[in-house]
């Protein structure tokens, strides 16, 4: 029998930036917050030991146990889903900070274009660029709207960045001066500049400076050491929730925060949810906890599960193409090209998780698509995060991946390799979704997650119109030896990609296309908001958590005006015949 | 401490350049093997001479954890010793210690698949939907290895142990492409855990038995544990420095 505890005002379901920044924002309003999160407590003290690429980076000691719970995945709907039984394409948070405490903390702003990205492509190349397969969406908020709220995450953060000039318009300069340069920065920039692009440097939350946030919150000067995504920071020079929103809602002791509390149930009565049902993973115990108002802040993944699992919202169904929960699930694709260098060693073993420079001019629509038969793009990118030798064995495509030659190549080049990458948006297609498992379940018995994704013929054309761009970037720094990268026969679950995933609760104009508000508000539930990259409609050309922090802002705007006027706090457009 | 350790290891890494003799290519497997299988076990840098050991004459760690059977252990070295041999560079996963750093590795979490969804039904699974048997990685390497002896068998009418070089390759490469039978496991699955494993060996921190004295790193000019770059970062010129291991980091020893 759950033990029912006593009701309080809001509760969020895990404590990484989103719930974090949910619980400072609503903490400072004197509203009472409950932060449930089912993994560990953890801060700077528990990152002094923390150079150990065995244990961090491989053995992925700060991620989520997945002996617990995990995903399933299969790439078609005809295919039977087999559970994710490693971590591999990407790497899901677990503990206090969620994979705040071990992201790179590259801080981007999805463009003006991403928010409306239907209506603009619609306008430049007529209503059927890509066919109605795929089920391109606006967002139901314009950049304008959203751009206080970017700037919001940033200051908190302290983000070092300088002037993009084919990026999102600022009305306010970085907190921060950007990063420093190195041999490797200026090389790519100077190759940019010369084949007419505009390079600039990544907008990173590991700090040039140290910084004091508007909380008082304050995060020190990054040191460049090398052991940074996957990792936490023992300096507090990253930005994490840990170092900012956290500390800020816990001072104000209008926050408790249970550790080791998974959250299992949201207590749903058809109409309005009234708090949420938890195991406490020491003890074994089950507790409801009452409360006014639930904020999902628990990923993508469980932020889906949690709704499917509650009978909340209608699940999506690719063959009728109805409803919205699992809807329009996005990932991204990586083009690039590896250069490598015959003459000249470089200090590839220095770096920080966000130190880099990037161009622009092929994201977005920042180029004419006119005579190619995809849309969008990627920002292109050198980075210098630090490489570490065990995942660093990059060699020529015609090398064997072992023995003699491996090993003499392998470490002929460590220091010898430099890559343009891209991070290629991902367009929604129908056949891409998220929905339960009907046989596989976690230890509480309830259903997985289960993924159905694959690569769309939008992301083949894209990523071969991006690595070309990547090759050709490669050739000007003066690479002996470029080599472009390819797309794999299908999206693989094994090798890490990206921890960008996307959709499933998505946002919009429309409650019978979305299924928030842009107020991150279930449009079915009033006293729900779902916060974080679930509610992007599609995956853009940059890493999501400058958007996904501006998002929460907005959430916890709207969270604040329920407080005082109850009820949708937004008017729902419904454009379309269904019933 | 940790500094006379540095300085004994950049000696002895000469020592290994000059002298690939010991267990390079020309010699052949069933010499380098009769050899390791008698030092293997008391010898704690594996082919190392005494003299050269970065470490105090006895390594403590050096000793079985998770094997029952030398023979298994010496076929799982070297196995390893082919995916990441001795050259001009200096050590292979032998020397390194890599054979230790796996079996320490089987015997724990990670032999154990703690952290990992193991609950079925187990189907076998596209080649994109990652590991998919029930078996856990210490059986997957106890089923691989037992493969391998059966296979020199066949193919060479000899055990894993006493082929030449050459054709322990052919049978590393049988496994990798999937060509080998095993019981409840592909072998290109065992063939990929062993040789990440056999890198993962090379490369971490001497901390858990392989990268002995940090020779992994020194052939890869990676410095390990450094706290800060901050002043170096923006220099031009490439920057080799003497590597730290995380040993170094600790204030209570
Ligand atoms: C290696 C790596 C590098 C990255 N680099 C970048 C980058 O450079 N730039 C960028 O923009 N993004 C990056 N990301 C992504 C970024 O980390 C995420 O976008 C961001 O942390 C998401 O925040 P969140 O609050 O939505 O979710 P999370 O941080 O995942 O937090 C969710 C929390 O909820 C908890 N939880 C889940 N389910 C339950 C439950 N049922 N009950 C209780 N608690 C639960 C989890 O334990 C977790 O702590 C990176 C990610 C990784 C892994
Ligand atoms: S690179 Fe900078 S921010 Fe990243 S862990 Fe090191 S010191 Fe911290």
């Amino acid at each position: 029998m759950a033990t029912e505890l006593e009701k309080v005002e809001i509760v969020t379901v895990g404590v990484g930036w989103t719930g974090g920044i949910i619980a400072a924002e609503l903490a400072k309003e004197g509203a009472q917050v409950v932060g449930l999160e089912r993994g560990k407590g953890r801060s700077t003290e528990d990152f002094q030991h923390i150079h150990d690429e065995y244990r961090y980076a491989i053995r992925y000691e700060l991620m989520q146990d997945l002996s617990r719970e995990t995903i399933t995945f299969r790439n078609h709907r005809d295919e039977r889903a087999l559970p994710m039984r490693q971590l591999g394409s990407f790497l899901l948070g677990e503990g206090l900070g969620g994979a705040g405490v071990h992201w790179n903390g590259q801080t981007w702003r999805f463009l003006p274009y991403d928010l409306e990205i239907k209506s603009k492509t619609d306008e430049r190349y007529g209503e059927n660029k890509l066919g109605d397969d795929y089920t391109l969406q606006d967002w139901g908020i314009s950049y304008d709207e959203l751009e206080p709220y970017f700037y919001q995450f940033e200051k908190t953060a302290g983000i070092s960045g300088e002037e993009n000039p084919k990026g999102a318009p600022r009305n306010n300069p970085y907190p921060t001066p950007p990063m420093k340069e190195t041999p490797i920065t200026q090389r790519f920039k100077d190759a940019a500049n010369s084949l007419n692009l505009n390079p600039f440097h990544i907008p990173s939350g590991n700090l040039s400076e140290t910084y004091e946030n508007p909380d008082g919150e304050t995060i020190n000067q990054c040191q460049y050491c090398g052991f940074c995504e996957r990792f936490g920071c023992e300096y507090g020079a990253k930005s994490t929730p840990n170092m900012t929103v956290i500390p800020t809602a816990l001072g104000t002791d209008n926050f408790e925060l249970r550790m080791h509390s998974n959250v299992t149930e949201l207590m749903y009565d058809g109409d309005t949810v009234t708090g949420v049902r938890y195991t406490d993973l020491q003890t074994g115990e089950e507790f409801i906890q009452p409360a006014d108002i639930v904020v999902l802040t628990s990923y993508v993944m469980n932020n889906v599960r949690l709704l499917l699992n509650s009978g909340i919202g209608r699940p999506y169904d690719p063959e009728t193409r109805s409803g919205v929960i699992g809807k329009n699930y996005c990932y991204q694709i990586l083009p690039g090209a590896n250069g490598f260098f015959e003459e000249e060693k470089f200090n590839t073993y220095m770096g920080a998780g966000s130190l880099g420079a990037a161009v622009d001019d092929y994201n977005g629509d920042n180029f004419d698509h006119s005579d190619v038969d995809f849309i969008h793009g990627g920002v292109a990118a050198i980075t210098q995060t630090g490489q570490r030798p065990i995942n660093n064995n990059t060699v020529p495509n015609d090398t064997p991946n072992w023995g003699a030659e491996f090993k003499s190549q392998s470490i002929k080049y460590y220091h010898r390799v430099l890559a343009v990458g891209a991070q290629g948006a991902s367009i929604p297609h129908r056949n891409n979704y998220l929905s339960l498992d009907p046989d596989y379940k976690d230890i509480f018995g309830q259903p997985l997650l289960r993924m159905t994704y694959d690569y769309t013929e939008q992301d083949r054309k894209l990523h071969n119109y991006l690595s070309e761009k990547c090759a050709e970037i490669v050739r000007e720094m003066g690479a002996d030896n470029v080599e472009p990268r390819e797309i794999s026969d299908h999206y693989n679950i094994v090798p890490y990609q990206t921890t960008h995933n996307t959709g499933g609760v998505i946002m919009g104009a429309d409650p019978d296309t979305s299924a928030v508000n842009n107020y991150l508000q279930m449009w079915d539930v009033d006293n729900l908001f779902v916060v974080g990259a679930s509610a992007f409609a599609h995956n853009g050309g940059y890493n999501p958590t400058g958007t996904v922090g501006a998002l929460a802002y907005r959430a916890a705007e709207g969270i604040k005006k329920f407080r005082e006027e109850n009820g949708q706090l937004v008017q729902g457009k419904r454009s379309s015949k269904q019933v | 401490m940790a500094e006379n350790n540095e300085k004994t290891t950049m000696s002895r890494r000469r020592f290994i350049k000059n002298s690939s003799y010991v267990a390079g290519g020309a010699i052949g497997g069933g010499v380098l093997g009769t050899v390791l299988g008698r030092n293997l076990l008391n010898d704690n840098q594996g082919t190392a001479p005494k003299e050269s050991s970065g470490d105090s004459s006895q390594n403590f760690n050096r000793a079985l954890m998770y094997f029952t059977r030398e023979k298994d252990f010496n076929i799982l070295s070297q196995a390893t010793e082919r995916i990441f041999p001795e050259d001009d560079n200096g050590p292979g996963a032998i020397a390194l210690g890599v054979p230790f750093f796996i079996d320490h590795q089987l015997a724990g979490a990670y032999g154990h698949n703690d952290r990992e969804y193991m609950q079925g039904p187990f189907y076998p699974g596209s080649d994109f939907q990652g590991y998919q048997t029930r078996l856990k990685r210490h059986e997957v390497f106890d089923v691989g290895i037992q493969a391998m002896d059966r296979e020199s068998q066949k193919e060479f009418d000899a055990s894993f142990e006493e082929l030449e070089g050459e054709q322990q390759d052919q049978i590393l490469k049988k496994l990798q492409d999937g060509d080998v039978e095993l019981k409840g496991v592909t072998s290109s699955t065992f063939f990929e855990l062993l040789r990440s494993a056999t890198i993962e060996g090379a490369y971490s921190d001497p901390l858990y038995g392989g990268n002995g004295n940090m020779e992994g790193w020194m052939m890869k000019e990676f410095p390990g544990n450094y706290m800060s770059y901050i002043d170096e970062i923006g220099e031009e010129e490439f920057i080799t420095k003497e590597p730290k291991a995380l040993r170094a980091h600790i204030s209570t020893q």
